[in-house]
């Protein structure tokens, strides 16, 4: 038994993680795939204690990688990391990134992860062009968008539940230089940010807002947009950049680093500093994706106690009143979140519980605090329902089952695929169980 | 690098023969799972390495060994480095009443790894020379409750390294002793990891420079070669009390 969490370390349980680096052996007697458990709730935990967890990292083999076509085949625990060190000095990058690179491509698939690119690029799940996976009854199948497309469209975003998956074959993105082009600019109220964001998704694929959730009043919702695009081959040179270093959090921190004063603090620091000096011209492109890499284990910044994000979808038009009304609930009721995060988002993809439709995203991360964290992720849900948008699975930790049925008009189609190929529902997990109505 | 890699299918021999791979070495893989060593050969060529044979070769069957490595050598033209991570891990516990078990233990990661690497020294020692890379364990350096017979077997081959290249490296076979610490793979996965545990991709990291550069004993991750020299110094009566 070992000690499971996801990335927000909220809840943890003793589970029964098996690790092998024969995944169909592996995943057999499993309730539960599981990647590097960076999921930041219950999404990769066990159902119940005893329910076996089938570990997928060990099975990180590349089956084919073809550099003239650019497509890949990899088994479910290749990470996104030895992808980007295999394909990118070949001229090839995922065509998705979401905000770590530590993450496999089954993980990516089961979450149908999204990226700074979504307005345009959508979610991975637009790129994967087929799954080898295994069923709930032991059985393995080849599936993607025309071989078992309810399967395979229940499988892109469904958090594990509809099968285990054993390989994924992946059409990666073209580029010509490995450096990413940058501009960031600074907004000091949220209509002039969230205004910005989209007016600068009109002439950039990658683009993203990061926001200071913590001043009120008039410049409530202030902060830096961050736009990119893969350079041109007369912009930059051939060579890859070398790697940026990584520092490491070594243990827990107490309570009181990411309280509400040093929080204040960080902000004021991260809006002034990309006020004065905005980062223009190239730059790595780990750092443009994946800024939180460069330091390992950040999570243990929360402390022992954890942390949860709330990641939700506002499909809000020009009306910007819906996030503003979030943003002042957020304040009023003390969330003091480290990093907010503010994305528009393209239109729905073809992944059946997929997170990301057409609105904007807001992810924001709060110390675990009991009661009153959950008190407002219930708050911060009566926005989500009202405005008819929903929350991202993958980070959710604290949501209630009517809740989520109220945001979640495509549950029925869900159970439906589910109880087609397992109808004893095999594959459970405690976000199931909590979310879903599976038995524990 | 022309390298025969026998238990490069898992744990840090995988991570070994990627780092080969990717730096363009030509490479034969030996193992006993056909289908296991099919999977890594054309992860390895994806990865980069000029050329990537598998021969069958199980470290329970030592009949099988000179041809094995006669396979390579017919695929590679011809080898200049051995390395031989395979092994078996067992805890007491799992040995206590199972004499076959405990024979075979000590058999495979004795008796037969010696009898691989007496054939692979052999071969290197014809064409003049080579590198002889084992893979023991710091189990090996100082006895424990937990690590038994395993460590007892890692001492023997660490042993028999040792004196090999005493014997050999003037006459151009170095031999580099791999003694890793608690490494999170495959065949620890459930133990219980103390302190300073490594990566696999870190430790080949090390290993493959240890390969390179011909030293004779390497422990990665490299922070173990300083508790080992403390471990081993402790008296056994402080052990006794440890229940280390």
């Amino acid at each position: 038994m070992t000690l499971l969490s996801g990335w927000g370390r909220v809840p943890t349980v003793e589970g029964d993680e098996r690790l092998g680096e024969n995944l169909a052996d592996v995943c057999r007697f499993a309730s539960l795939s599981r990647g590097l458990g960076r999921s930041y709730g219950d999404a990769s935990l066990p159902a119940r204690p005893d329910a076996i967890v089938a570990g997928t990292r060990l099975g990180d083999r590349v089956v084919a990688f073809d550099r003239e076509t650019g497509v890949l085949r990899a088994e479910a625990g290749f990470r996104l990391e030895q992808l980007e060190h295999l394909a990118r000095p070949a001229g090839w990058v995922s065509p998705v990134s979401p905000g770590t690179r530590h993450v496999t491509l089954g993980g990516m698939v089961a979450s149908d992860v999204h990226g700074k690119n979504h307005h345009v690029a959508g979610c991975i799940g637009a790129y994967v062009q087929a799954l080898r996976v295994q069923l709930a009854d032991g059985s393995e199948r080849e599936i993607g968008p025309e071989r078992e497309p309810e399967l395979f469209a229940a499988t892109l975003g469904g958090m594990g539940l509809t099968c285990h998956i054993l390989e994924v074959e992946l059409r990666l993105l073209a580029i010509a230089r490995p450096w990413i082009v940058t501009e960031e600019q600074t907004f000091p109220d949220l209509p002039s940010l969230v205004a910005a964001l989209r007016e600068a998704s009109r002439h950039w694929p990658y683009t993203v807002a990061w926001v200071d959730a913590l001043t009120r009043g008039r410049h409530l919702g202030r902060g830096v947009v961050i736009t990119g695009r893969w350079a041109e081959a007369h912009e930059a040179p051939a060579t890859a950049p070398t790697q940026a270093r990584t520092a490491t959090v070594p243990f827990d921190l107490p309570a009181w680093v990411l309280g509400r004063t040093s929080v204040r603090a960080f902000d004021e620091l991260f809006y002034w500093a990309h006020h004065w000096r905005p980062r223009r011209g190239l730059v790595h492109p780990d750092l443009f994706f994946y800024p939180l890499d460069g330091i390992r284990h950040w999570n243990r910044l929360y402390g022992t106690g954890g942390f949860v994000q709330h990641q939700c979808v506002l499909p809000v038009g020009d009306d910007d009143r819906v996030i503003t009304r979030y943003f002042e609930t957020l304040t009023r009721l003390g969330g003091a979140s480290f990093l907010t995060v503010l994305k528009d988002c393209g239109a729905e993809g073809r992944g059946l519980l997929s997170f990301p439709k057409p609105g904007l995203s807001v992810a924001l991360d709060v110390p675990m605090r009991g009661a009153a964290t959950q008190a407002l992720v219930d708050e911060l849900n009566r926005h989500v329902i009202e405005a008819g948008g929903r929350i991202y699975l993958a980070k959710d930790a604290l949501t209630r089952a009517a809740d989520f049925a109220a945001m979640e008009p495509r549950l029925a189609a869900f159970d439906a695929v589910r109880r087609t190929w397992d109808p004893e529902r095999r594959l459970r997990s405690a976000l199931s169980v909590r979310l879903f109505g599976d038995a524990p | 690098m022309k390298a025969v890699l026998f238990g490069a299918t898992r744990g840090i021999g995988r991570s070994l023969a990627r780092l080969m791979a990717e730096r363009g070495d030509a490479l034969v893989l030996l193992g006993r799972d056909a289908d296991a060593l099919q999977r890594s050969a054309a992860d390895l060529s994806a990865r980069g390495a000029a050329q990537v044979a598998t021969a069958p070769c199980d470290l329970a069957e030592p009949a099988g060994f000179a041809a094995a490595l006669a396979a390579a050598a017919t695929a590679l033209g011809d080898f200049d480095t051995v390395v031989l991570s395979a092994a078996e891990f067992a805890r007491p516990e799992q040995l206590t009443g199972d004499p076959a078990a405990t024979a075979r233990l000590v058999t495979v990661n004795f008796a037969n790894s010696v009898a691989f690497l007496e054939a692979a020294r052999a071969r290197l020692l014809a064409r003049g020379g080579g590198t002889l890379c084992i893979f023991s364990s710091v189990a090996g350096d100082r006895a424990r409750q937990q690590t038994g017979l395993y460590g007892a077997t890692k001492a023997a081959l660490s042993h028999y390294a040792e004196s090999t290249d005493l014997r050999d490296r003037p006459r151009g076979l170095r031999v580099v002793l791999v003694k890793p610490g608690f490494v999170h793979t495959g065949m620890t996965a459930g133990l219980p990891a103390p302190p300073f545990a490594g990566e696999p991709d870190a430790v080949a990291a090390r290993v493959l420079t240890a390969i390179d550069r011909g030293w004779p004993v390497v422990h990665a991750p490299a922070i173990w070669r300083v508790i080992m020299l403390a471990v081993r110094a402790l008296p056994r009566a402080v052990l006794r009390r440890l229940a280390f």
